[in-house]
């Protein structure tokens, strides 16, 4: 009785096994250890200052990795918005100031690198759909916080600018730096349950 | 240094402090959400007041909440710098006129009350978040809002491994340094240390996780069979009135806005 | 409750199982027979499939995972995958074990899961906890419990569901020596009581030796090597064994190595009157602890888990700064350690933590011997032909190209010492350095420190490993409650 290499049915490539839900929960539990390691520490000293001029999103990619490498770890419907949820929520518990203002942050930033990762139906998970999930998570945290939340009477120029360094840092801190981050956990041997990490030759 | 803030005592019997934890978050996000709606002083300040002034009824106290949030305070004054600044309401008289950076009464109200919004729409869930154990959480997503149990539970999980991966995250710091690595002044290596040091924690998590979800399905976390709960708490009257006063605070706070002509919806105010 | 047999019988039938990106089958062609209530020790060199095995038996390995399989493996007749319900596990790690942050809604969670009525949950967990002789109340938080008691509670959390075959992958691994003595203790109670089939892997056999009626000895090639009574297995294949790294136990087994005493030599560290309190907590991790260590001197710091002698090696290896006191190296006492510069302390101390991975800094094994003395300044050539000694002498030559993440266990813990010695310091700190080893690697280690100790280093252990401080410390400090007594 032997078998080889099978193609995967769609239960089992839509369907989430424990592995990746809970995989996918302690990365973002990792995450939301830096989140708050830079809530406490870094915010205070580096980012305060930038807050709330329209650069402050050049040092705002850090919060939109988990969506995109959660997507790319798990690639299942929904990882990289359930990541970066988990995330947010992660952070929320252990030390953020912000409370719910950081969980309606993290649906919108993983909603927007879903949309990207639904767009090319769950089948693409090179490197450029992780820039593109990065600017797409990037362009959704320019957009609400633009629209409704702490910039939300900027003029309309200022906006612009301020959605624009979203996209960017989007692109290339979770884009760029995601997937590198994703490619190197890989290559560590780490990602054996998932098809992120069978990826390269046999060994 | 530790990185997580989680011994701040609660008396988890006061009165707001022991309700349901779904309950809570939702108390929470009603004002948060009309907030979200206007950027005006006066809705906003009536929620921040009102959140300030039931902070013993969380069972909180002070010495902790300042401790906790501090850095929002720290947000009000740049969000209100910022917005001053780089609003297009520019009326009234002036006071700083520096080139590109005008700086108008009317632009600093409008900037007083981003900051007063901003405080206003996280404090309630700073509060809500602090008396919530993330057991009672999960356990009522999963009855009353539906939430897949696999998720739930599969991400309270991963909860429980936030601490060990923040001293973990120490750990790290230490073997580096013990490598001749850290406490350098060029930024390029500090970023490249900083980055070796996310990626080793990263990889510790996913090995963390594959090992957690084995554990939990040797412990039939993936059966078929339809999953009871050992916990029940139902949601009781105290809980329905949190919620209801949380609205009727919320439909003041608003109406109040509209009838002084301060409400000041968001979509229009660029 | 348990008082009947409830047992199942195992079988595998030539079974053989290939990970997807893997050439090598991790086990391959195993043909074995457990009886119902049987207890069953599995061993083999590193490699030799052992937990793949005992994950196939427990029904939990992805197909999804798989390249190519083999053969089957029935419980009771039954496909494992089919049988999940009657299979209790336990890992290496608790902390991984463990879902609940309450210790109650831990054991319940799989109760839970099997859809046991809430009503009488309760009471079988209550049953279970003292089944395991859980000294504390449902509500005690799983992080305010020692390794053992966690390993205790996942064990009340494995046999709660009341399972016919118990599979334990190396279940006392992680603990110090009291908490494997209980845990030990606690399963064989268990294993009286409720008369479960056991399957265990287990590095430190001597300790499990007693537990088990049988021993299964995998062939790293694939199949079953040897199969029977304890006795009969080690007096057969004991030298064997041992070549492949196993510990196998007395009388069969080499009697550990002679102590030698150390040259000695100049005091070269001293720590003085040294406190640390973490924040967030009430006592001292260490209060006002001394300590002097010479050049060709290796002091060996024992204590249980939590003791303090983890923050002590730290504190004298320069990584952690202490509220008040310091450690110094003498020959520069003008600057205490833990205010060095990184790039210079590594040239002088050189720190060998718990878990190699945490470490690693680097692409390639060859890489990391390498990095450390660019960091530190170290003319080039020189620290080429160093690292390539230490890959020689370390048994990594092979191996200088590999990501050091994918290396095996062993293989890691020599690395992260080659690394450490790359600098060439003149004191060594050791964190559990002989943690999970196996046989071979854990003598290597021991030879290299005493080597090290007679050409002059300074060396400092901190490790729970009885046999290995009994055979390289020249002299032993104890550290209770954050206390030194020497």
């Amino acid at each position: 009785m032997s078998r080889s290499e099978t193609s995967a049915s769609p239960r089992r490539r839509w369907g989430w096994r424990t592995v990746d839900i809970v995989v996918a929960s302690v990365l973002a539990a990792a995450f939301g250890v830096l989140f708050a390691a830079w809530n406490n520490l870094v915010y205070p000293t580096i980012s305060a200052p930038l807050a709330s001029s329209p650069a402050a999103p050049l040092i705002a990619g850090v919060w939109l990795m988990p969506a995109v490498v959660g997507g790319l770890v798990v690639r299942k419907p929904g990882a990289a918005l359930f990541t970066e949820v988990v995330a947010s929520t992660i952070s929320m518990f252990f030390g953020s100031a912000w409370g719910l203002a950081v969980f309606m942050s993290g649906v919108w930033q993983g909603l927007g690198a879903e949309l990207v990762f639904a767009l090319l139906f769950y089948r693409r998970w090179g490197f450029v759909p992780a820039i593109l999930a990065g600017a797409g998570a990037g362009l959704a945290m320019g957009l609400y916080e633009a629209t409704v939340s702490s910039i939300a009477p900027y003029a309309w120029d200022w906006k612009v600018v301020y959605v624009l360094c979203a996209v960017a840092t989007g692109t290339v801190v979770a884009g760029v730096l995601g997937y590198v981050l994703v490619r190197a956990l890989a290559r560590t041997g780490a990602l054996a349950p998932f098809a992120a990490g069978r990826t390269q030759g046999e060994i | 240094m530790t990185l997580l803030q989680t011994s701040l005592t609660v008396n988890t019997a006061a009165p707001l402090a022991r309700r349901d934890a779904l309950v809570k978050l939702g108390a929470a996000l009603v004002p948060a959400l009309a907030l979200l709606g206007s950027v005006d002083p006066v809705s906003a300040g009536i929620v921040l007041t009102a959140a300030v002034l039931s902070v013993p009824a969380w069972g909180v106290r002070w010495s902790g909440l300042l401790r906790r949030a501090w850095p929002l305070a720290l947000a009000v004054v740049m969000v209100t710098a910022g917005n001053a600044v780089f609003t297009d309401r520019k009326g009234g008289a002036e006071l700083i006129d520096a080139g590109p950076v005008l700086i108008t009464t009317d632009s600093v109200a409008i900037g007083l009350a981003a900051g007063v919004r901003i405080a206003a729409i996280a404090l309630p869930g700073v509060l809500a978040v602090l008396t919530i154990d993330p057991v009672d959480l999960a356990d009522s997503l999963v009855r009353h809002l539906k939430v897949p149990a696999r998720f739930a539970y599969g991400s309270l999980a991963a909860f429980r491994l936030a601490p060990i991966m923040a001293a973990e995250w120490d750990v790290l710091g230490r073997a580096r340094r013990a490598r001749g690595f850290g406490g350098d002044r060029n930024p390029v290596t500090a970023v490249q240390v900083f980055a070796g040091r996310v990626f080793a924690l990263l990889v510790g998590a996913v090995r963390r996780g594959t090992a957690l979800a084995v554990a939990m399905d040797a412990r039939g976390f993936d059966a078929s069979a339809t999953r009871t709960s050992a916990r029940y708490r139902p949601i009781d009257r105290g809980d329905v009135a949190m919620l209801a006063g949380s609205f009727v605070l919320t439909a003041v706070a608003v109406t109040l806005a509209v009838v002084t002509g301060a409400w000041n919806p968001v979509i229009s105010s660029g | 409750m348990g008082r009947t047999l409830r047992g199942a019988r195992v079988s595998l039938r030539s079974w053989g199982w290939r990970y997807a990106g893997r050439r090598a089958w991790a086990c391959r062609g195993v043909d074995l027979d457990i009886e119902a209530g049987e207890r069953v020790l599995l061993m083999g060199g590193s490699g030799a499939g052992k937990s793949t095995l005992l994950r196939g038996v427990a029904g939990l390995l992805d197909p999804e995972t798989a390249a190519e399989t083999e053969g089957e493996i029935l419980v009771d007749g039954q496909p494992a995958e089919a049988a999940r319900d009657r299979i209790g596990m336990l890992q290496q790690d608790p902390e991984t074990s463990l879902v609940m942050s309450r210790s109650g809604d831990d054991v319940a969670f799989g109760l839970e899961n099997a859809g046991v009525p809430a009503d009488e949950i309760w009471p079988r967990v209550d049953a279970a906890l003292a089944q395991v002789g859980f000294g504390y109340g449902r509500d005690r938080p799983t992080a305010a419990l020692s390794g053992g008691e966690q390993q205790r509670l996942a064990l009340a959390g494995a046999l709660v569901r009341r399972p016919s075959v118990l599979v334990l992958d190396e279940p006392t691994a992680n603990l110090d020596p009291p908490g494997r003595t209980t845990v030990l203790g606690t399963l064989e109670r268990a294993l009286d009581e409720a008369g479960s089939t056991l399957l265990i892997v287990e590095h430190r056999v001597d300790e499990v030796v007693e537990l088990v009626d049988r021993v299964v000895v995998l062939a790293p090639g694939g199949g079953v090597a040897d199969d029977g009574a304890p006795g009969d297995v080690f007096a057969r294949r004991g030298r064997d064994l041992e070549r492949d790294g196993v510990w196998v136990p007395a009388p069969w087994g080499r009697p550990p190595p002679a102590y030698r005493p150390g040259p000695g030599g100049d005091p070269l560290l001293a720590a003085n009157e040294v406190s640390v309190t973490y924040p967030h907590t009430e006592r001292a991790a260490l209060h006002e602890a001394d300590l002097t260590v010479r050049r060709g001197e290796a002091v060996v710091v024992t204590g249980a888990n939590g003791s303090g002698k983890s923050t002590l090696a730290m504190v004298l290896a320069g990584l952690l700064r202490p509220d008040t006191g310091a450690a110094r190296l003498l020959d520069s006492p003008a600057t205490p350690l833990h205010a060095w510069r990184a790039r210079d302390l590594c040239r002088r101390v050189g720190t060998v933590f718990q878990e190699p991975e945490h470490q690693f800094v680097t692409r390639t094994a060859r890489q990391e011997l390498l990095i450390g003395p660019k960091r530190a300044g170290i003319d080039r050539d020189a620290a080429a032909r160093r690292a390539d000694d230490l890959l020689a002498r370390l048994r990594l030559d092979r191996l200088a190209e590999a990501n050091p993440f994918t290396l095996s266990g062993g293989e890691k813990r020599r690395l992260s010492v080659a690394a450490v010695l790359a600098t060439a310091p003149d004191l060594l700190i050791l964190d559990e350095p002989t943690f999970g080893q196996d046989a071979r690697t854990w003598s290597e280690l021991l030879q290299l420190c005493v080597d090290l100790r007679d050409e002059g280093a300074a060396l400092v252990a901190v490790t729970h490993d009885e046999t290995f401080a009994d055979a390289l410390g020249d002299r032993r400090v104890e550290v209770a409650d954050g206390k030194l007594s020497p």
